[in-house]
């Protein structure tokens, strides 16, 4: 065993795959702890326990509302993002079956996004997709051209790429001539809490887990006058919108955390932006190697690349060997087998895909590490099928 | 011969990604320069990555065929 004793100690692993869960930021673990007790009852009822509950939910409804610059009436807490995702998407689209049922987005939307299109398919919902270019960006023409077509009940268009980190151009779609009587869904899973919302949505959907909050809390913004209709079976909760018993902790802890990281924003940003840079620049100079997404226009702690002739289950195997865990897009670490449809729209090389997302403690040591060792990874990958 | 007709066609029938693109990497230097070298994969991924890796390698993508039995043929001409 060539590597016995050099075994890293658990406190160096580098988790770099924020993107799919950030660790649970501290205020959040201490929010959690404390209203965990607190927070059992349910927040409908009249008596202390239930008022108990329900100040602590209007409190983390108050303080998402607060952070996010919204109304405190617009915000939801749902069950997880991708419950966000399918609530705003298909409610906006159910409160507009008269004028239409397709749906436009870009090809390169979160899973979430293109199930709940799918799953629209069967009471009648079509969709339009829209090409992005080379970075992931969507055509801002074609995009246009789509939502001013007929019989269209919704645009939905990712705030930024959770795969490649593009920021989508939202703002240049509504100044280009975007219609403003079709309602537009912003998924912004990717970005909330690190970036602000981008404008002129009708709703909005984020998870909270993305940015150190608590897995299962996700947050669903619905603008004040638009017209938004449960594509579900309704509940009978405290919130119109919501379905099932509220998780008052989590939604408490996720609230707690959001305050957190808006607070440490502009110097984590600044941080894994430089870093993020330094990945990009070292990792160019492996030759063979796809370097996806904008290099300027994109989130500040994430960055894809493929590396031709290599095995993206492979990678990520000998770089979790060496301490770094990442993802990866490719089919081969995929259970559908199918490539990732970010990189396919993009004509982006799909295997050998890593991704590489910083938490807001990850260190310069820790990307050097990485940097260091994956050179030596890659040509061993390849001398093995003889290709070098 | 038409313009399109493969000099060489690798089978890579049943390889998953990215065993096509390692086998165009490997055979790209049996075929003359100018010439076309096909790939029959029935790898969904290999409708992504041949186009990629022509890119990459500086090789032309010129497009895909069809194999009697229903698998694409994806076609490059070698350029260098």
């Amino acid at each position: 065993m060539t590597n016995a004793g050099s075994g890293r100690a658990t406190d160096d692993y580098a988790y770099l795959d924020s993107a799919s869960s950030e660790p649970l930021h501290p205020a959040a673990r201490e929010v959690l702890l404390a209203a965990i007790d607190q927070g059992y009852a349910d927040p409908r009822r009249l008596h202390r326990p239930a008022r108990n509950a329900r100040l602590l939910l209007d409190n983390a409804r108050d303080v998402v509302a607060e952070c996010l610059g919204v109304r405190r009436e617009e915000v939801t807490f749902t069950s997880s993002g991708t419950q966000a995702v399918h609530l705003g998407l298909l409610g906006l689209a159910a409160a507009r079956e008269r004028a239409g049922r397709v749906i436009v987005h870009s090809a390169v939307e979160h899973q979430a996004v293109h199930h709940a299109v799918e799953w629209s398919a069967r009471f009648g919902g079509r969709a339009e997709v829209v090409g992005v270019d080379a970075v992931g960006r969507v055509d801002v023409g074609r995009f246009i051209e789509a939502a001013t077509g007929p019989e269209v009940a919704v645009l939905a268009l990712q705030s930024a790429n959770h795969e490649v980190g593009t920021l989508q151009p939202i703002a240049a779609l509504r100044s280009a001539g975007l219609p403003d009587d079709v309602p537009l869904f912003v998924d912004a899973g990717a970005s909330m809490g690190r970036l602000p919302l981008p404008e002129g949505w009708s709703a909005l959907a984020g998870s909270a887990h993305k940015w150190g909050g608590p897995a299962g809390v996700g947050i669903l913004l619905v603008r004040r006058g638009t017209r938004w209709v449960n594509p579900f079976p309704v509940d009978d909760r405290a919130d119109e919108r919501g379905v099932g018993f509220e998780n008052v902790p989590a939604a408490l802890a996720a609230a707690a955390a959001l305050q957190a990281v808006l607070a440490e924003r502009d110097e984590v940003n600044a941080r894994q932006r430089e870093l993020i840079d330094l990945v990009r620049a070292r990792v160019a100079q492996i030759p063979d190697v796809d370097v996806v997404g904008d290099p300027e226009e994109r989130l500040p702690h994430l960055v894809t690349f493929s590396v031709l002739y290599a095995a993206g289950e492979a990678l990520v195997t000998e770089l979790d060997r060496i301490g770094a865990g990442v993802a990866s897009g490719s089919a081969c670490t995929s259970s559908s087998l199918e490539p990732s449809h970010v990189l396919a729209a993009m004509g982006a090389l799909t295997h050998g895909n890593i991704r590489l997302s910083l938490t807001r403690n990850t260190t310069r040591a820790q990307v050097e590490h990485l940097l260091d060792a994956l050179p030596g990874v890659v040509s061993s990958l390849r001398a093995e099928v003889g290709l070098s | 011969m038409s313009a399109t007709e493969p000099g060489l066609t690798l089978d890579c029938r049943g390889k998953a990604c990215p065993l096509p693109i390692i086998e165009l990497g490997r055979h790209l230097g049996e075929v003359e320069i100018g010439t076309i070298l096909g790939v029959a994969a029935d790898d969904p991924a290999a409708r992504y990555d041949v186009p990629a890796w022509a890119r990459m390698r500086q090789q032309e993508y010129v497009g895909e065929l069809t194999a009697p039995d229903g698998v694409p043929i994806y076609l490059v001409r070698r350029l260098g």
